[in-house]
């Protein structure tokens, strides 16, 4: 019999009362960096299962500012402020988006797919830019969260909405992690390694490709809701190359190789980019663009191969755990 | 017996170019068949048009009576027609295990199914059945990259049968394997198939192969069928020596054939 949660989820639900109780041992600088990380991590995270059929996303950035903008124009103009609509409607927004561009990305590999979606996600970036109601390159703020007409302020709204990304992630993380363990996620590997003998086998790539890309998508939206509410702010940076880049950085640093790692990744990311920037405001990227270099050279497989080296020398990574990766 | 594939006048050009021309076979349930030809004789073309891969220009597959003409490959693998590759199309980056793991876990689903765990004892313990019955077992938790050609070969053509196919399209099998173990590896090959009453057709450029384990045999040449039937009696046929064995295995009409088990073949 299968056991009905494998270690990573037991972890994580282990972590998730851990992770909810920081805002109370933390300084608030260090528990607004795990929030915001948590918000891109998620967005990490659609580009890492991605990357687990080979496809790597410049453009997960457009699902981020999606589900961002989903939540922002609905408090804008609907006068929607209650967390958990907005994430619904985020995530209903990045499903229908990515549902109908699929069709036509899930044609494309390698650098035609990497390209592909970074041009659409700059299309947004252009609407977005030059639509003087939706504030132009500034962007517009979003009202404050409320919980099923409940309206916390000060500390408390503070606390509950970092909870609620906290169980968000969470249930996203122990969602994702199902799905890379489920025959989907063994034909996306299998799919990055020999698409040709994946239809040989009876089934369809493109298929496979396009639930993979919508179920990116619509983890992408729920961080960009989750994002855009704890900084009270949407702009169409949230869709700019850049931004895109950034999640393809986390992705390569933390490795493909368990779900916890965008996660870790993104946090990591954050902590190296506020200290790059206090030693050398100038030239920062030059830190980042080292770290790069250096997980590239030494570690091609990300940080998270440091864990299944580890596994591998006490010789605890059974065949169905190495497939998977875990 | 029962016939499970049948073309009708199969046709396929590339252009200018007739890479397949005519091509009448009719293909019974649990029989062995051996496809010889130079290259670019068409035996290819044939088997990637009925797997699939290339659609006929013209002409009608028929599958259990059934046309599967132009019909996407995983749709006809899953009608039950599998094949192996000339050169083995495996997951490289992975162990054995894992290859077969894969492999049933995508044989076995229609569709992308989520959050079900694909792999489980069950599952393990029938990739260790299919490598057992390819005498493959003990390279289970070996790399790809690590093996030799004929077991590549073998995982290749064990991939193909996960999904226990009524007819499998081998292409080459012995190629790449050394010309000592060819006789040895299709014995293994053929033991493992014959248990499963699959009808087997495969393409070999080995005359010798062909004689010890396929009763009957098509010729191909240019991309027409040259002669089909009994393999000594195409072995034989004046035309099929002058442009398809050519100077690889002279014989004189009248000569038995003497195989590696010591029967006459002819």
């Amino acid at each position: 019999m299968t056991k009905s949660f494998d270690k990573t989820e037991w972890g994580l639900m282990v972590a998730l009362p851990v992770l909810i109780c920081l805002i109370f041992v933390l300084p608030a600088w260090v528990v607004n960096y795990v929030q915001v990380s948590l918000g891109t991590g998620l967005v990490a995270l659609g580009v890492t299962i991605q990357m687990r059929a080979g496809l790597v996303s410049f453009g997960q950035g457009l699902f981020f500012c999606v589900g961002g903008y989903s939540a922002g124009l609905a408090g804008k103009f609907l006068g929607i402020s209650d967390v958990f609509l907005l994430l619904v409607l985020g995530l209903v927004s990045g499903i229908l988006i990515s549902f109908v561009l699929g069709f036509l990305l899930r044609r494309y590999r390698e650098i035609f797919f990497a390209m592909l979606s970074l041009a659409v996600s700059m299309i947004l970036f252009g609407l977005l830019s030059s639509t003087e109601e939706l504030g132009s390159t500034d962007g517009f703020n979003l009202p404050q969260a409320t919980y099923f007409g409940w309206a916390p302020e000060g500390d408390t709204g503070k606390t509950m909405l970092y909870a609620v990304t906290c169980v968000v992630t969470v249930i996203w993380a122990i969602a994702l992690n199902r799905i890379l363990r489920s025959p989907l996620g063994y034909i996306n590997e299998a799919i990055r390694e020999n698409e040709l003998r994946v239809e040989y086998l009876g089934t369809s790539a493109r298929q496979a490709v396009h639930v993979t890309y919508v179920i990116a998508a619509a983890v992408s939206a729920t961080g960009g809701v989750l994002w855009a509410m704890a900084l009270g702010h949407v702009d169409p940076e949230m869709t700019n190359w850049t931004t895109s880049g950034q999640f393809v950085f986390v992705s390569i640093l933390a490795g493909t190789g368990n779900i916890v790692a965008p996660l870790i990744g993104t946090f990591i990311l954050e902590i190296v980019r506020v200290y790059a920037v206090e030693v050398s405001p100038n030239t920062w990227q030059m830190i980042l663009g080292t770290l790069m270099l250096l997980t590239i050279v030494f570690l091609p497989k990300g940080l998270w191969s440091l864990m299944n080296t580890a596994k591998k020398k006490t010789g605890t990574v059974p065949a169905a755990e190495a497939v998977a990766g875990e | 017996m029962t016939t499970i594939l049948e073309t009708k006048n199969l046709e396929r050009t590339f252009g200018a170019v007739v890479a397949a021309k005519d091509i009448n076979i009719r293909i019974d349930a649990g029989e062995v068949l051996g496809v010889i030809g130079s290259n670019g004789a068409g035996k290819t073309t044939f088997v990637n048009m009925v797997t699939g891969y290339l659609p006929p220009s013209s002409g009608e597959i028929l599958y259990r009576g059934a046309p599967i003409t132009g019909k996407p490959t995983r749709e006809i693998m899953r009608l039950g027609i599998c094949r192996s590759f000339q050169i083995p199309q495996l997951f490289p980056e992975m162990g054995v295990l894992d290859n077969m793991l894969i492999a049933l876990t995508i044989a076995k689903q229609q569709k992308p199914v989520l959050f079900r765990p694909a792999i489980d004892r069950v599952v393990e313990d029938e990739a260790i059945a299919l490598l057992t019955r390819f005498r493959i077992e003990r390279y289970a938790h070996q790399e790809i990259q690590t093996l030799p050609q004929g077991v590549r070969k073998l995982v290749d053509i064990a991939m193909a049968t996960v999904s226990d196919p009524a007819l499998l399209f081998l292409d080459e099998p012995t190629s790449g394997v050394s010309a000592d173990e060819k006789m040895d590896f299709m014995r293994v090959l053929i033991d493992a198939l014959k248990s499963t009453d699959t009808a087997v057709l495969f393409i070999e450029h080995d005359m010798e192969i062909v004689e010890e384990f396929s009763p009957r045999c098509v010729a191909f040449y240019e991309g027409t069928i040259l002669a089909d039937g009994p393999t000594g009696d195409v072995l034989k046929d004046a035309k099929v020596r002058e442009f398809v064995i050519g100077s690889e295995f002279h014989r004189k009409p009248d000569e038995s054939v003497e195989t590696a088990t010591g029967k006459g073949a002819a």
